[in-house]
């Protein structure tokens, strides 16, 4: 369906323009423009339009960007995560004027041609009428020319085009246009936009991911995880036993250890060892630290056979039994470096100055317990 | 002798071309298939990008022990190549701001190359900090403040970082400055577009641009608004990448003269640049008209003149070096001048101080063989000058026992050339497929475009 948009006329010159135009806006018409290829200096005053306010965009959105900056500089200095760098204040408020400046223009810049573009031009926009008119093409060139739109309060079909030739135009133009083709619908739920989007929607999910998961990850880019050198236990070709590692010279003895000789001997380590540390202040306080670190939770604080554990794990027995009263220092320590029945051997864990502290404070505890007449003195 | 008739303006664009053979004449690289030159000239460039990229594969795939960087000069030839190229960016926003805001109407014809090769430049010199970064494809990661589940933000007291935000916001700025002088150029493209391709592309660049006075008024305010905004811009944007060494406690870099003198350097280098490939792009699109000799002497006139500030500049470095009393200032330069690197200090200066000088002689200044081969001089000049700058100072720095004489590799040679490959390959694109002179603004100032004001309008 056909519909008339506007009466366009072209002029030749500059100079015909500019009183075309005085007397389209004299004549009292308001739905005009006036088309010209390049911007033709005084058309604005002969058209009677107001001067243009963009500035007060590009001023206000330059400053409130601007104070969001350095109000986020503050609250990332002062309020996320203060830290001093290089002895400055924490609101240096010096270091910050560059990128106050550059944020600034930046939005200022950006932010205004978007709202020239967007909300003042309504672009983009292709589906205006005057596109792909002769009329259009000849002002994108190198003619001017006037249109008087047809929802003018003053416009006649007749009366217009009797006006425009009035005032010298060379060329008048009826400009139609099609309803269904040139509508201002929302579009959003259209089924080709809304394909497009999940076009866009899986492209974008899909590179991120390979971005984020392969591509990061690619063999140059390994974070390290392969290097090339010679670890421990590895294969080595080097060697005839393929091990990368060498053994040490028979006999060798690793620094600070001492070879524990009665492993499967608890009878030879009750006659033969003996306790080589007194049982003085400083030795029971370390075997108290460690009997309450390592014992303590099956055997009870007091070695009573308390668990801790409420029956998650075997309970550990009393330790102040007739039998364990009367096992020696060396039987009792022959248990703690490896273990008996579900207990496991400590050697690993605790050095054997803290093993013989523990039977130290052991026998402290059966004492305490067990006093005699004449400990309680 | 002749006298000049101030109550006339100059006329700009030469021949009374009617305004559709100005289309004509500006659209025609677009329409016709290029000629031979055009092939041999993109084939040399792309060979030299090529033999860029693969000094990048390189040197990704190797690790950087391919350059010459080493203990003490840490910052060599990438940051030389960085500064030299946002040097180059500098004139084309000098041209369509500054000059616009000074109403130079001679610079109509050449601002949209000037600012083609702003933009062109720019992403050359982007190049080299963002291979800096060592993984290029997260390098907006490290460089801009996000929340991450670090809970660690950016160094806002880092020049380095002021360096991000500036050199970023001065490409987007430009590209939007750029941008906005092509949406009416778009539109006439599309109106002379008779492949169905061609019209869809343009149509949708065009933004559906009608040429409308309603729309001309903000679009010219627009307009003067972002030149406004990139005149402060061009000059803060050396200024900041100064800050990189004058912040330092280097002596040589640790000068209050560094931004005025980068500033300046930086418009020397970008107008020498912008001259050489105008005079190319004027033989081969025959557009004598449209940028006449008039132009190119007025750009040779700034040419000395930043000349001169930089030679001053010099100047004053040495005698600051002098006065300031404190040895190792005193030291740097003389050894700049008197050195290893004497060779580079030398031909710095000559090019970029003497050399220029002849373009006091008229007859210089005017013919164009000449002042192609100055130019050329001078890029080669601020090239050194920012080699002088760095590898001096840090080659011989505080420690005698660290000092080392620094000797960039073939990779980095490679990568030099590459990243002026990548530039011309650029610019040769954008002639053939973008129009390479601004249509609408040239129409303005073409004769008898304007009213004649003769008919007593009331307008103004």
């Amino acid at each position: 369906m056909s519909k008339l948009y506007s009466i366009a006329a072209l002029f030749k010159t500059p100079d015909e323009i500019m009183s075309a135009a005085a007397k389209v806006a004299d004549a009292g018409y308001e739905k005009y423009d006036v088309n010209t290829p390049y911007p033709v200096h005084g058309l604005d005053g002969a058209m009677k339009l107001k001067s243009s306010k963009m500035g007060y965009y590009t001023i206000v959105i330059g400053l409130t960007c601007m104070s969001l900056m350095l109000y986020f500089m503050y609250w990332v200095y002062n309020v996320d995560y203060p830290q001093v760098i290089g002895g400055k204040p924490l609101f240096p408020l010096p270091a910050f004027v560059p990128i106050m400046f550059e944020i600034t223009v930046l939005t200022g810049a950006v932010l205004t041609v978007a709202v020239m573009l967007i909300f003042y031009f309504k672009f983009p926009n292709n589906a205006h009428p005057l596109h792909d008119s002769s009329y259009m093409k000849a002002v994108s060139s190198d003619k001017f020319g006037v249109n008087i739109e047809a929802v003018d309060s003053k416009f006649d079909l007749e009366g217009v085009k009797a006006f425009l030739s009035s005032i010298g135009a060379y060329q008048i133009d009826e400009i139609y246009f099609d309803e269904e083709e040139v509508n201002t619908k929302h579009k959003i739920l259209d089924s080709k936009f809304v394909i497009g989007m999940f076009l866009i929607a899986g492209f974008t999910s899909i590179s991120v991911y390979l971005h984020m998961n392969k591509a990061l990850y690619l063999p140059p880019f390994d974070w390290m995880l392969v290097q090339h050198k010679v670890t421990a236990q590895d294969h080595s070709d080097f060697f005839k036993n393929g091990i990368s590692s060498r053994e040490p010279v028979n006999g060798s003895v690793a620094r600070g250890f001492m070879p524990y000789l009665y492993s499967d001997d608890p009878d030879g380590a009750s006659e033969n060892l003996v306790n080589p540390y007194i049982a003085d202040e400083e030795n029971i306080a370390l075997g108290k630290r460690k009997y309450l670190t390592y014992c303590s939770p099956c055997h009870g604080d007091l070695a009573k056979g308390d668990s801790r554990l409420r029956g998650q794990f075997p309970n550990g027995p009393t330790l102040h039994s007739d039998k364990l009263l009367s096992w020696t220092d060396g039987r009792i320590y022959h248990v703690i470096t490896e273990g008996q029945n579900v207990m496991p051997g400590y050697k690993k864990t605790v050095t054997r100055k803290e093993r013989w502290a523990i039977v130290n404070y052991v026998r402290t505890l059966q004492r305490a317990l067990d006093a005699t007449e004449e400990d309680m003195q | 002798m002749s006298t000049i008739d101030y109550t006339k303006n100059e006329v700009n664009v030469k021949g009374n071309r009617s305004l559709k053979e100005i289309d004509d004449l500006i659209i025609a690289p677009l329409d016709r298939i290029p000629n031979m030159k055009f092939f041999i000239a993109i084939g040399f460039t792309s060979t030299m990008l090529l033999i860029g990229t693969i000094g990048i594969a390189l040197s990704f795939y190797y690790g950087t022990g391919l350059w010459g960087n080493n203990n003490p000069v840490g910052w060599a030839l990438p940051i030389v190549n960085f500064v030299f190229w946002v040097g180059i960016g500098h004139a084309g926003t000098l041209i369509s701001a500054i000059l616009f805001l000074l109403r130079q109407r001679w610079r109509n014809g050449i601002a949209r190359f000037a600012e083609a090769m702003t933009i062109f430049a720019v992403i050359t010199a982007l190049i080299f900090p963002i291979i800096h970064t060592g993984r290029p494809w997260i390098a907006a990661v490290y460089l801009l403040p996000y929340p991450n589940q670090h809970d660690i933000w950016v160094n806002f007291n880092s020049p380095l970082l002021w360096d991000v935000f500036a050199v970023s916001t001065y490409f987007t700025v430009s590209l939007v400055f750029w941008y906005v002088g092509l949406i009416p150029d778009f539109a006439v493209l599309r109106d002379r577009a008779t492949g169905k391709i061609k019209k869809v592309i343009y149509s949708i660049f065009s933004l559906g641009w009608r040429f409308s006075n309603r729309h001309w008024q903000h679009y010219e305010m627009t307009y003067l608004i972002l030149a406004g905004l990139a005149t402060p811009l061009v000059l803060s944007v050396h200024t900041i990448v100064s800050f990189d060494f004058a912040v330092s406690i280097l002596p040589g870099w640790h000068t209050t003269i560094f931004p005025p003198y980068f500033v300046a350097g930086a418009i020397f280098s970008g107008f020498a640049m912008v001259q050489n490939s105008l005079i190319v792009i004027r033989k081969v699109f025959d557009m004598d008209d449209l940028i006449p000799i008039k132009t190119l002497e007025t750009m040779n006139k700034i040419i000395l003149l930043t000349g001169t500030m930089v030679g001053y500049a010099y100047s004053m470095e040495f005698f600051i070096a002098w006065y300031s009393g404190s040895q190792p200032e005193y030291f740097t330069f003389v050894n700049r001048a008197f050195g290893p690197y004497a060779w580079a200090y030398w031909t710095m200066f000559s090019c970029n101080v003497f050399i220029p000088q002849l373009f006091w002689i008229k007859k210089i200044r005017t013919s164009i063989v000449p002042m192609f081969i100055i130019a050329i001089f001078v890029n080669v000049g601020m090239w050194f000058e920012r080699f002088v700058i760095v590898i001096t100072s840090l080659s011989r720095d505080y420690l005698p026992s660290s000092w080392a004489y620094y000797r960039p590799t073939m990779t980095d040679f490679a990568i030099l050339i590459g990243s002026f490959g990548l530039f011309f390959t650029c610019v040769l694109l954008f002639t053939r497929f973008l129009p390479s002179i601004a249509i609408a603004e040239i129409k303005a100032v073409s004769e008898g475009a304007q009213p004649s004001h003769h008919e007593g309008e009331d307008h103004e």
